[in-house]
């Protein structure tokens, strides 16, 4: 249990998707004009990550891996299927998106009205395929460690667009020099609060 | 249609056009992701630079030449598988050629998949246009990519570790011992988001008609 928090705490906050390695950015700056509209596209974010951390976990240590598909036959010890690993990944989350979006559309029509806008944003969103590279390359014991981890990161990133959206909201009654209005303030706004995440990278868990 | 040379003044605003005008990253905001993360040195941001200019150019005419066969509704798929085995073979060849690098830019390279400015091409020019345009469309925009990844990485490698390209500029220059310092904190990822709002402004500042209303 305390494995599983901890793995939590580190993705939200040590190493945060958008501060610390800039995954989801591109829908990080596009949406995060209005709270509201940043919450939506947080929700939906933690959501698919969830999903599709744990598929690609028992993808990759059920078929990818080295070795990985001796259940199936013994004389497959020897295959080595990892360099498919891009192209799997990426077929499981834009096919979950587009499951979870039917999915949605047919349950709930009102939590589709708001969320449906971003789901089909999240496929290409870098911060969902770049959590399963991550949670290839560190390795996750079992499932239920990967599965935190996808919620974790997903948490991390609601946090961030949430957080910079009340900012921005605020920063229209202010007067930033006309060069730097829109993007470019928003650009070091980010960078400041970057500043402010690295303060949790000393801690050790 | 009508038949224009290669090098047309319309072709090459296409190549000029995402140079300054309609940069990628400081107008367009596509392919931020990975062109931060990857800027602590030059030659990362060099590799990651020419990888981008392969699988978007390539990328761009491959669906541009299907583009009358993909139905709408699966378009996204089909151009995802496209461009992932474009970047499978990237990471291949950067496996084998310059393992080291390819160390370094660890999932990055993986991410390139994702990477929203060769999405975005494709959805807005490549499914419209001839192939033909749709290369020079890549090329023009890998460039204006690849420029802003060059310019941050050489600000953010000089002043950080005081190298160039792995080369020690500023120890040969005799800077050191004028009690000069590293400054360690153009090393930190949050110093890329803060080099790359002054280029915007910088920008901006001389192209008026960039300014946003807000």
């Amino acid at each position: 249990m305390e494995e599983l928090i901890n793995i939590f705490i580190k993705a939200v906050f040590i190493e945060n998707m958008v501060f610390a390695y800039f995954l989801g950015m591109c829908s990080y700056l596009a949406i995060s004009k209005t709270v509201e509209t940043s919450v939506g596209m947080g929700g939906a974010v933690i959501f698919v990550l969830a999903m599709t951390v744990p598929i690609n976990y028992l993808l990759e240590n059920y078929v990818l891996q080295e070795g990985a598909l001796v259940w199936f036959d013994e004389s497959f010890k020897d295959v080595d299927l990892s360099f498919l690993s891009f192209i799997m990944f990426i077929a499981v989350i834009a096919s979950m998106v587009q499951l979870v979006e039917m999915i949605i559309e047919k349950v709930s029509p009102a939590l589709y009205g708001s969320l449906g806008l971003f789901l089909p944003l999240i496929a290409v969103n870098c911060a969902i395929l770049g959590s399963s590279l991550f949670m290839q390359e560190r390795a996750y014991t079992n499932i239920t460690e990967a599965t935190v981890f996808g919620l974790g990161s997903g948490f991390g990133f609601f946090l961030a667009i949430v957080g910079l959206a009340a900012i921005r909201e605020k920063i229209r009654y202010s007067h930033v020099p006309p060069a730097l209005r829109g993007l470019g303030i928003t650009y070091i706004i980010t960078g400041l609060m970057g500043i402010a995440f690295m303060s949790f990278m000393g801690i050790k868990l | 249609m009508s038949k224009d040379t290669l090098f047309s003044k319309k072709n090459k605003k296409l190549l000029t056009d995402p140079l300054d005008d309609n940069n990628p990253i400081t107008v367009q905001v596509l392919g931020i992701c990975s062109a931060l993360a990857i800027t602590v040195q030059l030659k990362p941001a060099v590799v990651m630079a020419v990888s981008v200019l392969f699988v978007l150019s390539t990328a761009n005419v491959l669906v541009s030449i299907m583009r009358n066969l993909i139905p709408s509704r699966i378009r996204i798929i089909v151009q995802l598988v496209v461009i992932a085995s474009l970047v499978i073979l990237v990471d291949q060849v950067l496996k084998a050629f310059v393992y080291d690098v390819s160390k370094e830019l660890s999932v990055f390279v993986g991410l390139i998949i994702t990477n929203c400015i060769i999405m975005g091409r494709l959805e807005a020019f490549a499914l419209g246009n001839t192939p033909g345009k749709a290369f020079l469309d890549g090329l023009g925009n890998s460039f204006g990519y690849g420029i802003i990844l060059i310019i941050v990485a050489f600000f953010r490698e000089l002043l950080g570790s005081g190298t160039l390209y792995g080369y020690p500029v500023l120890e040969k220059l005799g800077v050191y011992e004028l009690g000069y310092e590293n400054n360690g904190m153009m090393i930190l990822p949050p110093m890329a988001l803060i080099t790359v709002g002054i280029l915007i402004w910088i920008q901006r500042a001389r192209n008026k008609k960039l300014i946003e209303s807000n």
